[in-house]
C-alpha cells in the first residue's frame, strides 16, 4: 500500500499543517509517511505546497511527480495538479477560489466551498481542514477518528481550544464530499 | 654559576619555559612576552591558561609559555579562544596576535569577539608590517612608510590609511577593557605591563572583553639598529598610534594591580 | 520511546544534544537554519555553549579551539558556507582534533539556490581543504538515519581523532518523518589525554598543526593514513535493497539512492532484476561490497544529485570488469522516480558499452532532451 497527496495553495491557507496533520494520522496509525515542503522565497507570501507519502514499507522517494491524489486550494494550484494528477485519481478543489470547471474527465474533481464552510463554522483559518476532511473521502487508509485522534495529540496545547471546530471542519469537508456524485 | 636567593634580582619567570626565543635582536616580542609571564605568576593562574598563538612572528609563541597552548589559523584566535573559554568559562584564555593577523586578515574575528563582551584579554603586538613574511605593508604601516610591498612608501591614495585598533574596538559596548601602550623604554614597559595585568585581571572578574595594544619593534625589517627602531616608535609612531585608555569601564578602575 | 514526527534538521540537532553535544557554533544559511534556531532554544536551556558567530570562519574556529578542550562539539551549515569553512576543516584535521560538521546541502556551485543537490560529495569526500587529510564523511537518507548517525558521527569523531561530516541534501533537512530519539546522554566529557584544557597538575599540552619539519610533517600524513586505514576496515556502511540476484545495480547516497528505491521496486514490478545499494559512509567508501557485486552485476547505474562525482569512485571499484551507466540530476533538481525506472529500462533493453564514458553518454542524453 501507498498512497501520495499533494497539498497546494497560497502560503497562509494552511497548506503545510493540512498535511501534517495527515503524516501525523498515519504514523499514528503505524504507517510510514513523509512530509515534504516546497520551502525558500516562495515561502514568503506566493504558492506553498507539501507532499506526504504513507506506506506499509519503507518509504523511498519523498516527491512524487503525479500523485494520485491532491488538495488544490487556489486556482493556481488547480491549474498545477489538474494536469499533473495520476489517471484515476482524485483532486480535491476549493470551490471558494476557482473561477472554471474541470478540464480532465479521467480524474475525480471534488469542488468544496472550504473558506465558506470555514466562515459558516466561525474560523475562515479552518479552511485546509474542511479540504482534508474532503480528502478523506479517497484515503481509505486513514479515517476521520486518526485525524482527530491526531489533532489531539499534536495540536499545540496554546490551540488545544480549537479542537471542536477542527472536528466540524473536518466533518463538514467530509460529509460536503461525500454528497458529491463519483 | 648558582645565586644566592638573597641576591637574585631578575629570574625566568614561573610561566616561561626553559627555550630561547627566536626573535630578532631588538625585538619587543620578547619583551612581551615576558609581561605576559611574570603577570601569571603573580596571578598564579599557570596551570588554568590557555593561550593561543596566531599566524605572524609570534606563531611560535607557543614554544615559550608553560601554560597549554593553541594554534589558530591566521586571524582566528579570538574565534578558537571564544570556543575555549565558552566550554571552559573558569580558565584564563588570552590571544598573541599581530597586526597582520589582527588588524587584516582577523578584523571580522576581534570585532565580533570585542562587540559579544567575549571574556577574553587580547595582546595586540603592532609593528607596523608583516614580520614573518618579511616585512610587508600591513593595515597598521604608517602613511609614507617603505615595506617590501610599498617600495615607495604607503602611498594613502591607492593603498588606504592605517587603522587604529584600540580607538575601534573601545566604540564596543562588549569592551571592559582597551588601552594602547608602547614598549620602547622601561617607563612605558612598566606601564604596560600594568595594563597586562589589568587586562588579566578582567578577564579572571568576568568583566568582559580586555585587550592591550603595545607598539612594537621590528628591527630587521624596519633595516633600523635596535636602538633606532626604539627611537623610531616613540617618534614615528606614538604620534600616529596615541597611547592612551580608549576604554575603562567602572569596575575596571577600581581594580588595584 | 515512542515514535514521533521529526524535520530532519530539527532532528539532527536534537540528536547532538542527546548525544553530549557541549558546544554548538554556527552562522545562517538555508536550508539548514533550523539547525541553528532548534539549539538556541535547546542549549542554552541545559546549560550548554550555542554561539552564533560572525561568519562561517568564525564559527569553525570556535568549533576548533572548543575541539581542543576534548568537548563534543560541532558546526552546520549549507554549501557556500561550507567553503568558508574548509580552512577550519584542514586546521582541525592536521591538529587531530575530533569535531563534527554537518552540510545540509543546496544547489550550486557559487550562490546557486537552496533547492536539495548532492554537489558538495567530492569537496567532502576527496577535497575540502589543503593538504593530505583523510575525514569520515556520512550520508543519511532519512530523518532516522540522520539520528542515528549524528551520535555514531562524535563517536567516530573521537574514536579516531577526526573530523566527521554528515553531508543531507536539502530535502532530508526540510523532510519530516516519523522517527525514534536516542535517550538523552550524560554530557560529561571525557578525559583526553591530548585535550588542552589548562595545565591542572599535569605536563602542558600545546595543540598545533605545525609540523616544520616536513619530515615531522610526512610522519603525521603517515599517521592519519594509517589511522585511516582502521576506519577503511572497521566503519564502512551502507544499506542493500532487492541486490541478491541483481543483474544490475544502481548506486546512489542519500536522496538520490531513495529516490533509486522506489525505481527498483517499479521495476521489479516490471521483472527486471535491478537492486541498490546505498553507501551510508561515502567516505570510508564501500569500495569491498562493490568489487563483490562485480561479479554478480552485468551493468551499474550510479544515481546522485549531481554531475557524476561518486561515480568515479565506483569506476574506481568496479575497473571496468563491466559497463557503468551515469543518471544525475543536478542544480538543486531532485530526480522522480520514473526518470531512474526510464534509465533502469533503458539499461536493460540497450546493452551499456563499457568503453562509453558514463558522464559523457549522460550529459549527451540530458541535453538532446533539452534541445
Amino acid at each position: 500500500m501507498q498512497q501520495e497527496i499533494i497539498i497546494a495553495g497560497f502560503g497562509g491557507q494552511g497548506v503545510l499543517f493540512g498535511g501534517q496533520v495527515l503524516a501525523y494520522a498515519a504514523m499514528d496509525t503505524g504507517m510510514e509517511v513523509t512530509w515534504i515542503p516546497s520551502y525558500g522565497p516562495e515561502m514568503r507570501g506566493g504558492t506553498a505546497n507539501c507532499t506526504v507519502v504513507i506506506s506499509d514499507r519503507e518509504i523511498g522517494s519523498p516527491l512524487v511527480k503525479n500523485p494520485p491524489l491532491a488538495i488544490a486550494l487556489n486556482l493556481p494550484s488547480f491549474d498545477k495538479y489538474e494536469s499533473l494528477l495520476a489517471t484515476g485519481g482524485t483532486l480535491i478543489v476549493n470551490q471558494s477560489m476557482v473561477d472554471r470547471v474541470a478540464k480532465r474527465v479521467d480524474i475525480q474533481s471534488i469542488f468544496v466551498p472550504c473558506n465558506e464552510i470555514a466562515e459558516e463554522i466561525g474560523d475562515k483559518r479552518l479552511l485546509n481542514m474542511v479540504a482534508v476532511g474532503a480528502l478523506l473521502t479517497a484515503l481509505p487508509e486513514i479515517g476521520l477518528k486518526d485525524v482527530e485522534k491526531a489533532l489531539e495529540n499534536h495540536l499545540p496545547a496554546k490551540h488545544q481550544h480549537l479542537l471542536p471546530k477542527n472536528f466540524t471542519a473536518l466533518r463538514r469537508g467530509l460529509e460536503h464530499a461525500q454528497k458529491m456524485p463519483a | 654559576m648558582t645565586i644566592a636567593p638573597n641576591n637574585l634580582v631578575y629570574d625566568r619567570p614561573e610561566a616561561f619555559t626553559d627555550m630561547p626565543t627566536h626573535y630578532c635582536p631588538g625585538c619587543t616580542h620578547g619583551v612581551a612576552h615576558r609581561l605576559i609571564a611574570e603577570v601569571l605568576d603573580e596571578m598564579k593562574v599557570i596551570d588554568r591558561t590557555i593561550g593561543v598563538a596566531p599566524v605572524g612572528c609570534s606563531v611560535f609563541a607557543y614554544n615559550y609559555f608553560d601554560t597549554d597552548f593553541v594554534e589558530a589559523p591566521h586571524g582566528r584566535a579570538p574565534a578558537m579562544a571564544t570556543g575555549i573559554k565558552r566550554v571552559l568559562p573558569d580558565r584564563i584564555v588570552f590571544t598573541y596576535q599581530g597586526d597582520g593577523d589582527l588588524a587584516s586578515i582577523g578584523m571580522g574575528e576581534i570585532v565580533h569577539a570585542a562587540a559579544r563582551g567575549e571574556n577574553l584579554t587580547v595582546i595586540f603586538i603592532n609593528n607596523a608590517n608583516y614580520g614573518m613574511t618579511g616585512g610587508q605593508m600591513a593595515p597598521t604601516t604608517l602613511p609614507g612608510m617603505k615595506t617590501t610591498s610599498s617600495p615607495d612608501g604607503r602611498d594613502v591614495e591607492t593603498q588606504g590609511y592605517p587603522i587604529r585598533m584600540a580607538e575601534m574596538l573601545s566604540t564596543l559596548e562588549g569592551v571592559g577593557y582597551c588601552v594602547k601602550r608602547s614598549l620602547h623604554d622601561p617607563k612605558n614597559i612598566r606601564l604596560a605591563k600594568k595594563a597586562i595585568r589589568t587586562a588579566f585581571e578582567t578577564q579572571w572578574r568576568g568583566l568582559g572583553f580586555s585587550m592591550v595594544e603595545l607598539l612594537s619593534t621590528c628591527p630587521t625589517n624596519w633595516g633600523m639598529t635596535p636602538v633606532n627602531s626604539l627611537k623610531f616608535v616613540e617618534e614615528h609612531m606614538v604620534p600616529a598610534y596615541p597611547l592612551g585608555d580608549y576604554k575603562i569601564t567602572d569596575p575596571i578602575k577600581q581594580i588595584k594591580v | 520511546m515512542s515514535r514521533e514526527l521529526w524535520k530532519g534538521n530539527e532532528a539532527i540537532a536534537e540528536a547532538a544534544v542527546r548525544a553530549g553535544l557541549e558546544a554548538y557554533f554556527g552562522y545562517p544559511i538555508t536550508p539548514q537554519t533550523e539547525i541553528l534556531e532548534y539549539l538556541s532554544r535547546r542549549m542554552p536551556k541545559l546549560g550548554r555553549a550555542f554561539l552564533q558567530a560572525e561568519s562561517e570562519l568564525g564559527a569553525i574556529n570556535m568549533v576548533y579551539g572548543a575541539a581542543c578542550t576534548g568537548a563534543r562539539v560541532m558546526s552546520s551549515s549549507s554549501s557556500p558556507g561550507v567553503s568558508l569553512m574548509m580552512e577550519g576543516l584542514s586546521y582541525i584535521a592536521g591538529t587531530e582534533v575530533p569535531a563534527v560538521l554537518v552540510n545540509v546541502m543546496r544547489g550550486g556551485p557559487g550562490l546557486g539556490n537552496i533547492a536539495p543537490a548532492q554537489g558538495d560529495y567530492n569537496q567532502a569526500v576527496h577535497g575540502g581543504g589543503h593538504g593530505d587529510y583523510p575525514r569520515i564523511v556520512l550520508a543519511p537518507a532519512s530523518v532516522q538515519e540522520a539520528i542515528d548517525l549524528m551520535a555514531l558521527s562524535f563517536d567516530l569523531a573521537e574514536k579516531y581523532r577526526m573530523i566527521t561530516m554528515l553531508i543531507l541534501d536539502g530535502s532530508v533537512g526540510q523532510m519530516m518523518e516519523p522517527a525514534e530519539m536516542p535517550e538523552m546522554r550524560s554530557p560529561n566529557r571525557k578525559k583526553f589525554d591530548w585535550a588542552t584544557d589548562g595545565a591542572l597538575n599535569r605536563d602542558r599540552r600545546v595543540l598545533s598543526s605545525i609540523y616544520l619539519d616536513p619530515l615531522a610533517e610526512e610522519q603525521t600524513n603517515f599517521r592519519l593514513m594509517q589511522r585511516w586505514k582502521e576506519v577503511m576496515a572497521n566503519e564502512v556502511r551502507y544499506k542493500e535493497y532487492f541486490l541478491e540476484d541483481a543483474e544490475i545495480v544502481i548506486v546512489g547516497f542519500g536522496t538520490a539512492g531513495r529516490v533509486s528505491l522506489s525505481a527498483v521496486r517499479a521495476a521489479r514490478e516490471r521483472g527486471i532484476k535491478v537492486g541498490l545499494l546505498r553507501p551510508v559512509t561515502v567516505s570510508p567508501f564501500p569500495y569491498e561490497v562493490l568489487d563483490r557485486l562485480t561479479g554478480q552485476a552485468r551493468t551499474f547505474l550510479v544515481v546522485e544529485m549531481n554531475t557524476g562525482q561518486m561515480l568515479e569512485d565506483v569506476r574506481l571499484a568496479v575497473r571496468g570488469r563491466v559497463p557503468v551507466a551515469f543518471y544525475g540530476r543536478t542544480g538543486g533538481v531532485v530526480p522522480f522516480p520514473d526518470e531512474i525506472l526510464d534509465e533502469i529500462q533503458r539499461i536493460n533493453t540497450e546493452p551499456v558499452s563499457a568503453e562509453a564514458d558514463p558522464r559523457q553518454s549522460w550529459l549527451d542524453r540530458m541535453t538532446a532532451i533539452k534541445a
